[in-house]
């Protein structure tokens, strides 16, 4: 705080009529977007150098000679500026109206309609009728590699995706060749972006449809999807993401901003691998075995003579968890078996043997490890076994005599002989497996996208995802049979809600104690002492 | 009389070496005077050199007139790093040739200028950016800069006084854009010409991020003679605000084109009808452009007692730019005249900003239906909308520059326009 009481910091600027304090070399933009006042643009993105050529966010400075592009313009002390005087509005309406004199407005065919910023922007504040008569400029469609096609007539020329390949994939895949009206985005060379592993942020970032991406090409209207934030299940980077479904059919998966974790990014690697979420083979019912073989119950029908089973006492417990499943799921497994008199719990995960760093943000890296919840997993205890596939490692516990538990694993190298000779034989998952032949008990649980719940990504940060899809069945999140067993063998309340068996987890760990739901939020919060990293 | 035509009205100091095969050596450049500016400015001291041309008044040639004293004292005078010097000789302003002349005939001239400047400024490059397509004059310069190199008057320890400067030629590629100061600073750099967002000036931050100051040709061949002679006897020439002489390039319709070097303040009347000779039996004034195709047309009217300096060509509604007098006699096609002229800047947008980028050649795609009668009235207030949009709005001026000519002549030869509209008669056939 300086003398006069104003802290030397900041500065206090008004902008139309409002007043707002706002810390030093803070742009116009920005400020205004403390105030939850979006200036139009196209060029301008948070996450990459701003060019100022748009020309959309020119705004109105008392004072100034012109108008200023409130991008790049520094909000000052004492500063007054309107956004929606009548020269900035017409400003605007000036420059939409010069987009649209070239462009094609297919908007009917157009992957991005719905979600184009040239519709929103001219719907706002365009013309009610353009003025251009003349013929149209044609450059028609480019095929740009990789997942990317290009429509060189619907393209601003805001250059985002030249920057994010120059500043961020530092990849300098693209660029603007010809100059004037024509002005083209192109690649250097034949392959185009192909290869460069984080280039489909670029469709993500292209503020119209000039960038679309080819695996979601025409699948879906934009306006038909439902956007759930989720975490990509990938890689132990767990980037934020949506996952933006139809039909209750993951259609694909969108980056979603957290600075802390992937700033506005997430790779090719992630984002191409939802597939499975949309595997039609699933696990619908609770099954029973008979001796002819597993007969389809209902949840009753199975806890109860499962309790019982469990309550007999069918020797030493061996567990096989998933490092796909939530920290709920496996701290309820955790319990379950320390209920049972303990034992050890494996999982397996594959791992790449290189990473995939983004080089203008090398905290987002695809990591070694292509799963989710590895560090959850760890820090309750459970032990890495098998090869960097994802797979072996589990001859010994195949012919397991005592109890033997398996969550998530789908245990697709082993055979129907898996846990023939297991006393009694539980078995969760989402999808049908002939390793699960000979369990008990099969329980049909949700996956990670159809269930609310928290992954721990690699440097410990816990968090949240939400359900995107409607589970198959009676399948359940897998935390709440397993809790429910894990209290009634133990004579405790069960959780009942996803929050209480969160709780769960900070009981068997210290690394997970004092963190809430709600202070985990939408950015995630780091575990306790998280100094340990794993290997890699 | 000389150099494909001078006039006694003339007052020849830049040019004075136009037509002299001789002046574009060393020694006979040396024979007439040359680098006693140099060798002056150096026994000065850097503050006086800086003193000597603030009071000559002396402003930029290139276009916007800016007093050039001014300009070399907004470096910093504590140096941190390199400071550089650039040479804005990409001349590529339709109607414009002054330059070029400058270079071709009195390329030690250029280099002495050069050299004084970067002194002035503590700059320790020079760069010389060179239109791509004067490849002749690319020629000339690099030779005489070898030259200065060879006599010790260029690189290090000029003139045993301690000082170090280096010159270099830089080849442009061919693009307009590159005369903007900053796009010619990213061509330097070996990108593409884009101008840049202006704050930060190059005096803070130039080319290869450092201060840096960048003069015009003819701003720069000025400067050895006010060094010798000091700033009070160039501003016997010319008008307070404008003073010294300035090279006029003449084009268009007059007898005699070309370029001629006057006071400022020299009567436009008096350009056209005695230096240039008139026009053809029969034929009369109907428009000048008198700065280059950048700026608003001026009608005969406008022409009328109008002097010749920046004040006195604002005053009649255009602007002086860098005094490439462009001159129409009544048969000309005015319309076809600003289309093609809007082709011009189109072709050469940088792309960049969308008013210019998306302006320029909606414009002159209406301006081609009008021009074939295929317009409306309704297009002409559509023009000048448009042209409006494009003013004030962009990173650098070419889109004003683009809109001028259009908003202007729709102003002032709005019949010319009407009879495409509504007869489709165009008035005029050059
Ligand atoms: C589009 C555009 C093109 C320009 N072309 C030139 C040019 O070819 N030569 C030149 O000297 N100045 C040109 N200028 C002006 C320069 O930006 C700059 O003002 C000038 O070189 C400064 O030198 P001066 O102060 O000596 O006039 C151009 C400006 C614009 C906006
Ligand atoms: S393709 Fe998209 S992101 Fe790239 S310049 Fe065009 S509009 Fe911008
Ligand atoms: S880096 Fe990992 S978490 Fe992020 S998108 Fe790629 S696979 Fe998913
Ligand atoms: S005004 Fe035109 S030439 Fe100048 S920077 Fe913008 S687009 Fe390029």
């Amino acid at each position: 705080m300086g003398d006069n009481g104003h802290d030397s910091d900041t500065v206090t600027l008004t902008i139309d009529g409002l007043e707002v304090t706002v810390p030093k070399g803070t742009t116009i933009l920005q400020a205004a977007e403390a105030l939850g006042n979006r200036i139009p643009h196209y060029c301008y993105h948070p996450g990459l150098s701003a060019p100022a050529q748009c020309r959309l966010c020119l705004v109105e400075v008392e004072g100034a000679p012109k108008l200023a592009p409130s991008c790049v313009t520094d909000a000052q002390d004492g500063q007054v500026v309107h956004t929606e005087s009548e020269s900035a509005k017409g400003m605007r309406q000036g420059v939409l109206e010069f987009y649209l004199a070239n462009h094609p407005l297919d908007c009917p065919i157009c992957d991005q309609s719905g979600e184009c910023k040239l519709q929103d922007y001219v719907f706002e504040e365009g013309r009610k009728h353009g003025r251009s008569r003349e013929p149209k400029r044609v450059f028609g469609r480019d095929d740009f590699g990789g997942d990317v096609l290009f429509y060189g007539d619907r393209c601003v020329m805001c250059t985002r995706c030249v920057r994010f390949m120059d500043e961020m994939a530092q990849d300098p895949r693209l660029t603007v060749v010809e100059r004037g009206n024509r002005s083209i985005i192109d690649t250097f060379f034949e392959e185009g972006v192909e290869g460069s592993p984080y280039s489909g942020n670029i469709v993500d970032i292209c503020p119209v449809g000039a960038l679309v991406s080819k695996d979601f090409l025409h699948k879906a209207r934009a306006w038909d999807l439902d956007h759930t934030p989720s975490i990509c299940p990938n890689c132990s980077q767990g980037c934020n993401i949506d996952l933006h479904t139809r039909d209750n059919l993951v259609q694909r998966l969108k980056p979603r901003p957290n600075l802390d974790v992937n700033e506005y990014w997430m790779c090719d690697y992630g984002r191409h691998r939802y597939e499975w979420m949309n595997r039609g083979d699933r696990i619908e019912v609770p099954l029973v075995r008979r001796d002819d073989g597993h007969e389809a119950t209902d949840w009753p029908g199975v806890l109860e003579p499962l309790l019982e089973s469990l309550r007999e006492g069918k020797g030493p417990v061996r567990a096989v968890a998933s490092p796909f499943v939530s920290n709920e799921a496996l701290a309820a497994l955790a319990s379950l078996v320390e209920a049972l008199g303990g034992g050890e719990i494996v999982f397996r995960s594959a791992r790449a043997d290189t990473e995939i760093p983004l080089p203008g943000f090398p905290k987002l890296t695809r990591r070694h490890d292509l799963v989710p919840n590895r560090r959850g997993a760890e820090i309750l205890g459970m032990t890495r076994v098998g090869s960097d596939d994802g797979s072996s490692g589990l001859d010994e516990l195949a012919d397991h005599r005592g109890t033997l538990l398996v969550l998530g694993d789908e245990l697709a190298d082993l055979g129907p002989d898996f846990g023939a000779r297991a006393s009694l034989y539980l078995y969760l998952g989402s999808h049908p497996t002939p390793a699960a032949t000979a369990a008990d008990f099969v329980l049909p649980i949700t996956t990670h996208a159809e269930e609310e719940g928290t992954f721990t990504n690699y440097e410990g940060r816990v968090q949240r995802f939400w359900p995107a899809l409607q589970g198959p069945g009676a399948a359940r999140p897998a935390w709440l049979p397993l809790s429910l067993l894990a209290a009634r063998m133990e004579g405790t309340r069960s959780p009942s809600r996803v929050d209480e068996a969160f709780l769960r987890a900070g009981e068997l760990a210290p690394e997970f104690r004092g963190l809430a739901y709600e202070s985990i939020g939408t950015r995630g919060a780091l575990v306790n002492e998280p100094a340990v990293l794993p290997e890699g | 009389m000389a150099y494909p035509y001078t006039h006694e009205r003339e007052t020849r100091v830049i040019s004075r070496g136009f037509g002299e095969p001789e002046a574009r050596t060393l020694d006979g450049w040396k024979a007439l005077g040359g680098y006693q500016g140099l060798k002056k400015a150096l026994e000065m001291g850097r503050a006086e050199v800086i003193d000597v041309v603030k009071a000559s008044g002396l402003r930029g040639r290139g276009g916007a007139g800016f007093p050039t004293g001014v300009k070399w004292s907004f470096m910093p005078q504590e140096k941190q790093g390199p400071h550089y010097l650039l040479c804005n000789a990409d001349e590529s302003e339709p109607g414009t040739f002054k330059d070029r002349e400058l270079m071709r005939w009195t390329p030690h001239q250029v280099i002495e200028g050069c050299l004084i400047a970067a002194y002035a400024i503590q700059a320790e490059h020079v760069y010389i950016y060179c239109r791509g397509e004067f490849f002749e004059t690319n020629q000339v310069i690099a030779r005489a800069v070898e030259e200065a190199y060879e006599a010790g008057l260029a690189g290090e320890d000029i003139l045993g006084s301690g000082v170090t400067i280096d010159v270099t030629v830089h080849q442009g590629a061919g693009a307009y854009i590159c005369g903007e100061e900053t796009a010619l600073m990213e061509s330097v750099e070996g990108r593409r010409g884009l101008p840049r967002v202006k704050p930060p000036f190059p005096a803070a931050v130039g080319v290869f991020g450092k201060p840096s100051t960048i003069n015009n040709v003819e701003t720069l061949c000025a400067v050895p003679h006010i060094v010798v002679h000091g700033g009070e006897w160039y501003r016997q020439w010319g008008t307070d605000e404008s003073p010294g002489t300035k090279l006029f390039c003449v084009s268009g319709h007059v007898r005699r084109k070309g370029n001629f070097e006057l006071p400022m303040g020299f009567p436009l009347e008096d350009l056209l009808y005695d230096v240039c000779g008139g026009f053809e039996k029969g034929r009369k004034l109907k428009a000048v452009i008198p700065g280059g195709s950048s700026v608003p047309f001026m009608t005969a009217e406008d022409c009328k007692d109008c002097s010749l300096s920046y004040e006195g060509v604002v005053e009649k509604g255009s602007m002086l730019g860098c005094a490439s007098v462009m001159v129409m006699d009544d048969r000309t096609n005015i319309v076809k005249q600003v289309r093609r002229t809007v082709d011009f800047f189109a072709h050469e947008s940088c792309g960049q900003c969308t008013p210019c980028r998306e302006g320029t050649t909606w414009l002159s795609r209406i301006l081609l239906r009008i021009e074939r009668g295929k317009g409306t009235e309704e297009d002409l207030d559509t023009l000048v909308d448009l042209g409006r949009q494009m003013t004030g709005t962009t990173i650098c001026v070419l889109s004003d520059s683009a809109a001028a000519p259009v908003i202007s002549s729709i102003e002032k030869f709005r019949d010319d326009y009407l009879a495409l509209i509504r007869r489709g008669e165009a008035v005029g056939t050059a």
